[in-house]
């Protein structure tokens, strides 16, 4: 009653919403870096939205089922099959005892989700199922997935009767506005020390492109662009810092702190990403551009109601199809 | 302990989240206000409200924007409607303090293989290394906040004489390295890249994820340092019942 991981793939871990609560005693929140993707996932197979996931990169590992289930991808299209057969994003699917799920490509994205009906049998860690890499706890045994890891499922539901003897079934729903709008545009709202920049910092702030550098992973973005400057040479003594966060770096670059961001930090906060964005933002990767608008709080608060009433009414409609199929495909 | 009357500004921390500035300073009376704050909102916890994060002279919120906004008229944001809320709470005077009152006495082996960078802080202020020690151990230091790591703890205020800058380069730094950084002194509890210079390591477990509380430390606890030998050392990290509150025993 598991997904087995037959080869690891690079950096594969669990994760969820996010740690909140610790950050007091510097223990870092974790978390899906595109919450909104690993909610569509969860919504599709009937899950609570808050349910751990499956995290990946590319590449990605291959799973083994032990027993059929339901899944649904989302986030990043790494060109997923299950036994060699392509199958698409943002479905609920029903899959076979010793079907193998793997992802053959990267073409789109940066992050990719596997959420299972039911949810993974994962222990919470200061209420929490996401991994902590640093800390070396949450998650599976505080690390990314290696080889001949099991992870058990808590659904002991057998779909082997929707299968019909197939190895993998499509089920007739999906999630249509999931589909990543790939935008550079990634909205901001001013930080505290965002008047510390010069004029001209300002302008190049909002008016060209910052390229994601190589050194980007699950803690921030470094972005290249012309060295901002700043008109003061106050620092900034240590304090919170969140998920969105610009900082500006001595030499003049910026760093986006991402869902393993350290809780505290001293450089200047001159923006942040607006939470709507972040799921966009965390698709993006190294060479991609980054066009930073400015918006308000109202836009941002907005922006993020709406996407959760779209999460809300999909999981609304999934939870209904689902009932439905299920009650109709066993009479 | 004294509660001022500090001034404040309140900032927004991005759209989920809110920080009440006293004033970007390292002061312990700011830190205070910001302690009591804190444990002042832990009691009385604003509607739609996720957790805190105290700093050295902020307090930041983190809240859920639907939560508050589902509460609030449309024509307030979640961010206006806080930050009214903590607006009027902050007229109000703490009650009694409520900040940590604990000790807690911390061995440390200053001994050359445990502080790699001891002696050099010893040439530069121009002091024997046993004067480095006496100095580190002799005040009781408080805890200001804790970050960068889990249970890092920023500690001050350090005497002037064994102040020094943090390294050009980080190095890896081994858990329970007790460093300096300008007049702030603290512990790495993990291995960890660290710019703060290394006069001597704990062999007490600062952050331990199967505790049920995984980190020693808390902001606004006092803590000693006390000088122990490299036998004691290996004795203290054998023997040791790593539950909180059966350390002190040591």
């Amino acid at each position: 009653m598991s997904l087995k991981v037959i080869k690891a793939g690079i950096l594969d871990t669990i994760q969820d919403m996010g740690r909140y609560g610790y950050q007091q005693l510097g223990i870092n929140p974790n978390g899906a870096m595109d919450k909104y993707a690993m909610q569509i996932a969860n919504a599709l197979v009937g899950n609570d939205l808050q349910e751990a996931v499956i995290e990946l990169h590319f590449p990605g590992s291959v799973f083994r089922f032990t027993q059929p289930t339901l899944i649904a991808l989302s986030g990043a299209d790494f060109s997923p099959s299950i036994n060699g057969v392509p199958v698409p994003l943002h479905h609920c699917i029903a899959v076979n005892k010793k079907d193998e799920l793997q992802f053959n490509k990267p073409v789109s994205g940066a992050r990719a989700y596997i959420a299972v009906h039911g949810g993974l049998e994962i222990k919470e860690w200061l209420q929490s199922r996401s991994t902590n890499l640093k800390a070396g706890a949450g998650g599976f045994r505080g690390r990314n997935l290696n080889k001949n890891d099991e992870l058990l499922l808590k659904s002991k539901n057998d779909f082997c009767y929707l299968l019909q003897g197939n190895d993998s079934k499509i089920l007739p729903w999906f999630a249509g506005f999931a589909a990543n709008e790939h935008s550079p545009e990634i909205f901001f709202l001013p930080g505290n020390e965002w008047e510390w920049l010069t004029e001209e910092s300002k302008k190049i702030f909002t008016t060209t492109p910052f390229v994601i550098t190589e050194q980007s992973d699950r803690m921030g973005y470094r972005l290249e662009n012309t060295p901002l400057i700043t008109l003061t040479n106050e620092e900034v003594v240590s304090s919170a810092v969140g998920f969105g966060t610009i900082q500006l770096l001595p030499v003049g670059k910026l760093i986006v702190l991402m869902a393993d961001h350290q809780t505290t930090g001293g450089y200047p906060r001159v923006a942040h990403v607006i939470t709507a964005h972040q799921s966009r933002l965390a698709q993006m990767k190294t060479g991609d551009e980054i066009w930073f608008r400015l918006t308000d709080h109202q836009t941002a608060e907005e922006l993020l109601v709406k996407q959760q009433q779209h999460l809300l009414q999909l999981q609304n409609a999934c939870i209904f199809r689902l009932q439905e199929y299920l009650h109709a495909d066993r009479y | 302990m004294n509660y001022l009357n500090i001034p404040y500004r309140i900032f927004p921390l991005g759209d989920s989240a809110i920080t009440v500035d006293f004033g970007n300073v390292i002061d312990e009376a700011v830190n205070n206000e910001v302690i009591g704050r804190f444990h002042q909102l832990k009691n009385y916890p604003l509607h739609g409200m996720i957790e805190m994060i105290p700093a050295y002279s902020s307090l930041t919120i983190r809240y859920d924007v639907c939560t508050v906004r589902k509460n609030t008229t449309i024509d307030i944001t979640a961010f206006d409607w806080m930050k009214n809320k903590l607006d009027e709470l902050l007229q109000l005077p703490m009650s009694a303090p409520q900040t940590s009152s604990r000790l807690l006495q911390i061995p440390v082996c200053y001994e050359n293989g445990f502080a790699p960078d001891i002696k050099q802080l010893a040439a530069i202020k121009n002091l024997p290394v046993e004067e480095v020690i006496q100095v580190h151990t002799a005040r009781e230091y408080k805890v200001y906040m804790l970050g960068f790591l889990p249970g890092f703890a920023y500690m001050g205020e350090l005497d002037e004489k064994i102040a020094i800058p943090r390294k050009a380069q980080p190095q890896i730094t081994f858990p329970g390295s007790v460093g300096i950084a300008g007049k702030q002194t603290g512990i790495y509890p993990l291995r960890s890249p660290g710019g703060w210079q290394i006069i001597g390591r704990t062999p007490l477990k600062l952050f331990d994820a199967d505790r049920e509380d995984p980190t020693l430390f808390q902001a606004g606890d006092t803590v000693k340092f006390y000088s122990i030998t490299e036998n004691n050392f290996y004795e203290i990290q054998n023997s040791l019942s790593f539950k909180r509150g059966d350390w002190s025993k040591v």
